[in-house]
């Protein structure tokens, strides 16, 4: 999709895929985890404005800064979470056709979403209270824990739709749908890296409420904290949709408004497996999440792409 | 033997069953008829004679005579007056009160009630300190 | 790795209550603690005695929420023991019913919040919906749901009727019923016997060492229990099993507790058979002559000891608690040495900690081997001393 001019192009960085549709659709998958979450558990669980409630009330609330940390970055962390998260959604595709796809951009995506990540470790450095600089080290061991089969779990499809373009891979599992059943390896550890990439559980080490308060957020508060909750929120429609695009064919070819209920429906349902996962488990130690990611879901990856491979060879003879 | 998502046949179920929590305050919970809540107090039973405020292990309790005191019941011409029976008001103050029901249990003309009101809790301090007449 | 001093508390979400424990950290392992109590410390011991005995049933009620019936037994044991009163049989059969309906409250919030603190809501939410069969049975035998209040000097205050019998079994059934299922997911979920195997470990001579009661210390083999080793109330009537287990870990504790449940639920239906007839108390007079007495029970965390000296007036002239989880505080601090940061709050909940009950001044000096007992003016005058040093001044105040 080629973008002529300012106006078309602030349209789908502000409105859609962009900002607005991102945070509307992220705080309603926020109520829809919660809720899901709620009746699991045998409780009502919270009416569908909290996630908006939360956020208006943080919003309004003061923001305290303490006073030995980096004033500068303290308060600029968080909307470069959110520029990075939303830039990401500008590549994976909604209908058939990202607003700007090439080559390529399935790296490019991977490298986005782990900017985030590094924000939450610089908020946690900056804020220089024990509790924040212990939950800012976590947050790098995860993220060396659990990167690694992330992109190794996406590598397989790639290798078998034999493109970098997460739209045309979305159009290579829309045209030859059975080869999604060969991904379902691929797609457990990616939905296990995903968890631990949204710091929910069973990888919510780092901002582990009951072992070190808030972790990197400790001392963040009103607004900062607001966009960070945000900018988590937003990651998890990013995550859900590459999820979605990549092992699940998008919206399967349809267009329009059945395209985009096709979507969402699909989204719900990656986020329903993420709930699930978030319900049947506790939290694990670091230790043990290391050992896990690298020990069970790794080799987990590496066997996904070689049967990748097989099928492709199989598929060119 | 260990068994990863040992839970996943009870998550399921729940999300068919019916709710363990109930939306307070829309839904009010239901207590028994022996809880113990606010204490009620009926002035034509009490005497006066202040065993309930002895006990009371939080000092939550206060029998005062009333303003209005009833006249002597009339009495034929030729015997002797009889007193006036004097009639006594109850202040309890329910931010003290401990709700043990101690002194239900020792007022000896069962003058003091145990209700089942529980909700309490106000933001005026004045509708915490009750005044029975 | 360099050493980082953090505190744990006394404000943390991992705590029930306040209590600090200063860690020190080398990366994530924890290479010394400190422990460091009497945040919650209300004066109740001077407070009991200027009140009276009957008063004071209530006052050493509110020591803790979920130990209430054990403290007030314990107490009033000693105060019959002195005024010589003979306690019906029924009273102590009730007694013991809601002692045991205590202690299967307790052990489903400690599963609760076990779960809490490893992350696993969803073994919160279940265990806490049970608990609710639980409280209805207790707000049904006594009328509240925490505080029950039904200990009079002289027996209890309400009797048990038929039809409160059969709701408690019916309520029972189900409790059996979900216990089973705690059990199998307690020790078969994999995140569960991740956090809980191979932590916080006590070996079983140093549980001795350290005088450690109750679920922690039967979970090191320890084979001590008050219902067995003195037995009161009607327990050397009842039939059930002193239960341990020898892997010295959180989850040894876990087992014990859960393990205790299915024996408290055989001890209420055994009660509930045997429940003889006859008054529910006796009359005690007001004053109660000189003497004293002390008097142990098995509260869900442990050997709770309570002493009282009267003088032959209405108020007691000294009242004194031990409470079990004093006892196991410097079991603690051996248990945090050397283990991970993220398995403090397991090993902190796992010896079901009580604050409320453990709060007691008195000061003993190792070195002049004297106990001195502090006035409130030079308790004021120690603290503003203590946190100048820190750097906080308070002498304005």
């Amino acid at each position: 999709m080629t973008i002529d001019s300012a106006l078309p192009a602030l349209t789908y960085i502000l409105i859609f895929p962009g900002f607005v549709f991102l945070a509307a659709y992220g705080l309603f998958l926020q109520w829809f985890d919660r809720r899901l979450a709620a009746v699991m558990q045998n409780r009502v669980g919270p009416p569908w404005y909290q996630p908006v409630a939360d956020l208006v009330k943080l919003l309004a609330k003061e923001v305290i800064v303490p006073e030995a940390c980096d004033t500068v970055m303290f308060k600029a962390l968080p909307y470069f979470a959110i520029a990075a998260v939303v830039t990401s959604a500008l590549m994976i595709p909604v209908w058939t056709d990202a607003v700007y796809s090439f080559q390529g951009d399935l790296v490019v995506v991977i490298y986005l979403l782990t900017i985030p990540t590094v924000t939450f470790f610089l908020a946690g450095w900056s804020s220089t209270s024990p509790y924040a600089t212990i939950g800012a080290m976590r947050v790098l061991t995860q993220l060396f824990a659990y990167e690694v089969p992330l992109m190794l779990s996406i590598i397989g499809p790639a290798i078998l739709a034999g493109t970098w373009n997460i739209s045309e891979i979305a159009g290579f599992f829309t045209s030859h749908k059975i080869y999604m059943l060969a991904q379902i390896p691929g797609l457990l550890v990616a939905l296990l890296a995903l968890q631990g990439k949204l710091e929910r559980v069973p990888f919510d080490i780092p901002h582990a409420k009951n072992e070190i308060v808030g972790g990197q957020f400790t001392e963040y508060s009103g607004r900062l904290l607001g966009f960070f909750c945000l900018a988590v929120d937003m990651e998890m429609v990013v995550g859900a949709a590459l999820v979605n695009a990549i092992f699940l064919g998008g919206t399967l070819g349809a267009f329009g408004i059945l395209g985009f209920a096709v979507f969402l429906v699909k989204t719900m349902a990656v986020v329903f497996l993420l709930v699930l996962l978030k319900v049947l488990m506790g939290r694990v130690r670091i230790d043990q999440m290391v050992r896990f990611c690298w020990q069970i879901l790794a080799p987990l990856c590496l066997a996904q792409i070689l049967l990748d491979i097989f099928i492709k060879t199989l598929n060119l003879n | 033997m260990k068994k990863p998502a040992r839970a996943f046949g009870e998550v399921i179920e729940n999300l068919f069953k019916k709710k363990a929590t109930s939306n307070y305050p829309f839904e009010k919970a239901v207590v028994d008829a022996r809880y113990r809540g606010r204490i009620a107090f009926e002035s034509d039973k009490c005497i006066g004679c202040k065993l309930c405020v002895r006990v009371c292990p939080s000092k939550a309790i206060e029998i005062i005579l009333s303003a209005e005191q009833p006249a002597a019941a009339p009495v034929p011409e030729g015997s002797a007056p009889v007193p006036a029976k004097k009639k006594f008001d109850c202040i309890m103050s329910l931010d003290r009160c401990i709700y043990c029901s101690q002194c239900v249990d020792i007022c000896p003309k069962k003058a003091l009630v145990s209700t089942t009101d529980f909700e309490l809790a106000h933001t005026d301090r004045k509708f915490l300190r009750l005044h029975y007449k | 790795m360099s050493k980082m001093t953090i505190p744990l508390g006394p404000q943390h979400p991992a705590l029930k209550e306040p209590v600090n424990f200063t860690l020190v950290l080398e990366g994530e392992q924890i290479t010394g603690s400190a422990v460091n109590l009497g945040y919650n410390h209300r004066g109740v011991e001077k407070a009991a005695e200027n009140r009276t005995f009957l008063q004071d049933i209530y006052l050493i009620e509110r020591i803790c929420g979920i130990c209430s019936h054990s403290h007030t037994t314990c107490y009033v044991t000693c105060v019959e023991e002195i005024a010589k009163a003979e306690v019906p049989e029924r009273a102590k059969a009730i007694r013991t019913l809601v002692g045991e309906l205590e202690r299967v409250h307790s052990h489903l919030l400690w599963l609760g919040i076990a779960g809490y603190e490893m992350g696993f809501e969803t073994l919160f939410m279940y265990t806490w919906r049970d608990r609710e069969q639980v409280l209805d049975c207790l707000e049904l035998v006594s009328g509240n749901r925490v505080h029950y209040g039904i200990n009079t000097i002289g027996g209890v205050r309400r009797d048990i009727t038929p039809g409160q019998k059969t709701e408690i079994l019916k309520r029972l059934a189900i409790l059996e019923e979900r216990t089973k299922y705690y059990v199998k997911l307690g020790t078969e979920e994999a995140t569960v016997l991740a956090r809980t195997q191979n932590v916080g470990l006590l070996p079983h001579d140093i549980a001795l060492e350290r005088g450690a009661v109750g679920p922690t210390a039967r979970a090191s083999n320890v084979k001590r229990d008050v219902r067995k080793d003195a037995p009161y109330l009607i327990y050397d009537k009842l039939d059930f099993n002193l239960i341990t287990h020898n892997t010295n870990d959180v989850f040894g504790r876990l087992v014990v507790r859960v393990l205790e449940l299915v024996e408290s639920y055989k001890m209420i239906r055994q009660i509930l058979n045997y429940l003889p007839e006859g008054p529910i108390a006796v009359k005690v007079p007001a004053k109660i002559g000189p003497g004293e007495a002390v008097n142990r029970y098995e509260a869900p965390r442990g050997e709770d000891i309570h002493y009282v000296k009267a003088n032959g007036t209405d108020k007691p002239e000294r009242a004194k608690v031990r409470a079990p989880t004093m006892a196991n505080y410097p079991s603690v601090s051996y248990m945090l040495d050397g283990g991970y940061l993220a398995d403090v709050p397991m090993v902190i909940a796992a010896i079901d900690p009580c604050m409320s009950c453990t709060d007691r001044a008195m000061v003993y000096n190792t070195k002049t081997d004297k106990v001195q007992i502090y006035g409130w003016d030079e308790l004021r005058k120690y603290g503003i001393e203590q946190y100048k040093k820190k750097g906080v001044d308070f002498s304005k105040l």
